[in-house]
Formats: structure tokens, sequence, C-alpha cells
């Protein structure tokens, strides 16, 4: 699996305090690991700065709630690691 | 300080959008009820509103990067320290800077001195969403002339 996906379970293992053991590429990190949104923001710090970049989370969030997308296509961390890989290519374009 | 109402912030001295900082002044009164139970015969400003008048500061400097279009709400304090007591009639001095800008939130280190020297600092995290309602934008700007927050910035 990608080292971005790898990045994103250390950061969230460290920040949740969820074994980084039980954390998979396919974990939903709401319905499966039980990270709330609170949480998430402290995650989506980490990810920011690890990453240099700044995911679009009140973007998403929109999306979902029109019913665009589903949340399994950002929160499901292997779906989570290409949107963050798509982030970096584009900072870098 | 206007302890009654919540108000923390007496004064924006200074809002600077490019290196994302501001300094505030805030007055401890010098006679509250709170200070008869917090402590008598030893009057302390306690540490928690030390923390919210951090929070005011920042919140603030975030309504102004948000050109006055968003609201940020206190989420999270983190690395909270109280060096020293503050008392009733205390001059303090508060300064923030954004630390990161999130989407939909973020992150500022404050903190407090008083006559140069540091008391009180932490890493506050917010909440950044659209203004809940017309009546509470209007509010925010009323206030934020009251507290000389620059006209230039005001939308």
């Amino acid at each position: 699996m990608s080292s971005t996906f790898d990045t994103v379970a250390n950061i969230i293992a460290e920040t949740c305090d969820i074994p980084r053991e039980t954390i998979t590429p396919e974990s939903h990190a709401i319905d499966d690991l039980g990270i709330d949104s609170l949480d998430f923001l402290d995650i989506a710090f980490a990810i920011d700065k690890a990453f240099g970049i700044k995911m679009p989370l009140e973007q998403w969030t929109q999306e979902v709630n029109e019913g665009k997308a589903t949340t399994a296509q950002y929160f499901v961390l292997k779906n989570l690691a290409a949107r963050i890989d798509e982030l970096v290519a584009a900072k870098g374009a | 300080m206007r302890l009654e109402y919540f108000q923390l912030i007496d004064r924006i001295v200074e809002i600077n959008r490019t290196e994302q900082t501001i300094r505030t002044e805030a007055i401890v009164p010098k006679e509250n009820t709170i200070f008869e139970g917090h402590f008598p015969g030893f009057p302390l400003m306690p540490g928690v509103l030390l923390t919210e008048a951090m929070a005011q500061t920042s919140g603030w400097l975030l309504v102004a990067l948000n050109n006055f279009k968003r609201m940020p709400f206190l989420a999270g304090v983190t690395e909270a320290k109280f060096r020293d007591f503050v008392r009733p009639g205390d001059v303090l001095s508060l300064t923030a800077k954004l630390v990161h800008d999130g989407s939909g939130f973020a992150i500022t280190e404050a903190k407090a001195e008083r006559g140069g020297k540091p008391v009180c600092s932490a890493t506050l995290k917010f909440r950044v969403v659209d203004f809940p309602s017309a009546q509470t934008a209007q509010y925010m700007k009323d206030f934020a002339e009251q507290i000389q927050y620059p006209a230039e910035l005001l939308a």
C-alpha cells in the first residue's frame, strides 16, 4: 500500500489513540474507526501539515450532504489517500 | 473586560493581515462578583477566563482574515499554560498568530503578557463557519466598532 496511506494511518493512530494494526486501507474513518468530526479536525491539521496541502473538507462535506458523493469516497482510507495524492499532485503542477 | 457579558477584550490595538497576527488589550476589572468566590482574600482572574480572552483575541483575528464573512467558534484548547497570577486591575496585552488555515477550521497560538512578562499561553482550535444568523453578524459588527476593530477591515 502507498506511503500516503501509511502516513495517514500513523497520524490517525497517534491522534486518536487507535491501535495502528486495526487501521487498514479498507477502514472507514467514521463508520469503522469511530472518528468524530472534532477529532477529524486534528487529523486534517496533521495531514495538511504532513503533505503541505489544504484538504477541502468543507467541499467534501457539502458534496456528501447534497448527495453528490458518498462518505466512502472521502473517508475510506485508501480513497482518502488517493484524494491526498491528487491534491499533492495538483499543488506541484 | 465586561465579564457579565463575557466580553473579555476591551480594545483591538492592531491587526496585521499580512503577518496574520493581532494584538488586543484587556483590563481586568477591579471589582466583580467572581472575585468574591475566586478567592476570598486573594482575588484571582480564573484561568478559564484567561483562556477565553486568548480565544476572543484569536477570534477577532480570524474574523479579519475571513473578511468578516465567517465566524470562528472555539473547538479545542491544547498546551494551555498559566504562568503567573492575574489580579484585579491588571492590564493585559494579548497577541495571537494564525498557525494553520484549514478548510472550515483554524489553529492559533495566543498569549497574554502583563508589563512585558508572559502570564499565559495556549494553542487554540476553531471551527470557522458562516455567521449563524444576520442578527449575530450585526451584533459582531456593532461590537467590533466598540472595541476599535480597524474601520478599513469592516466589510
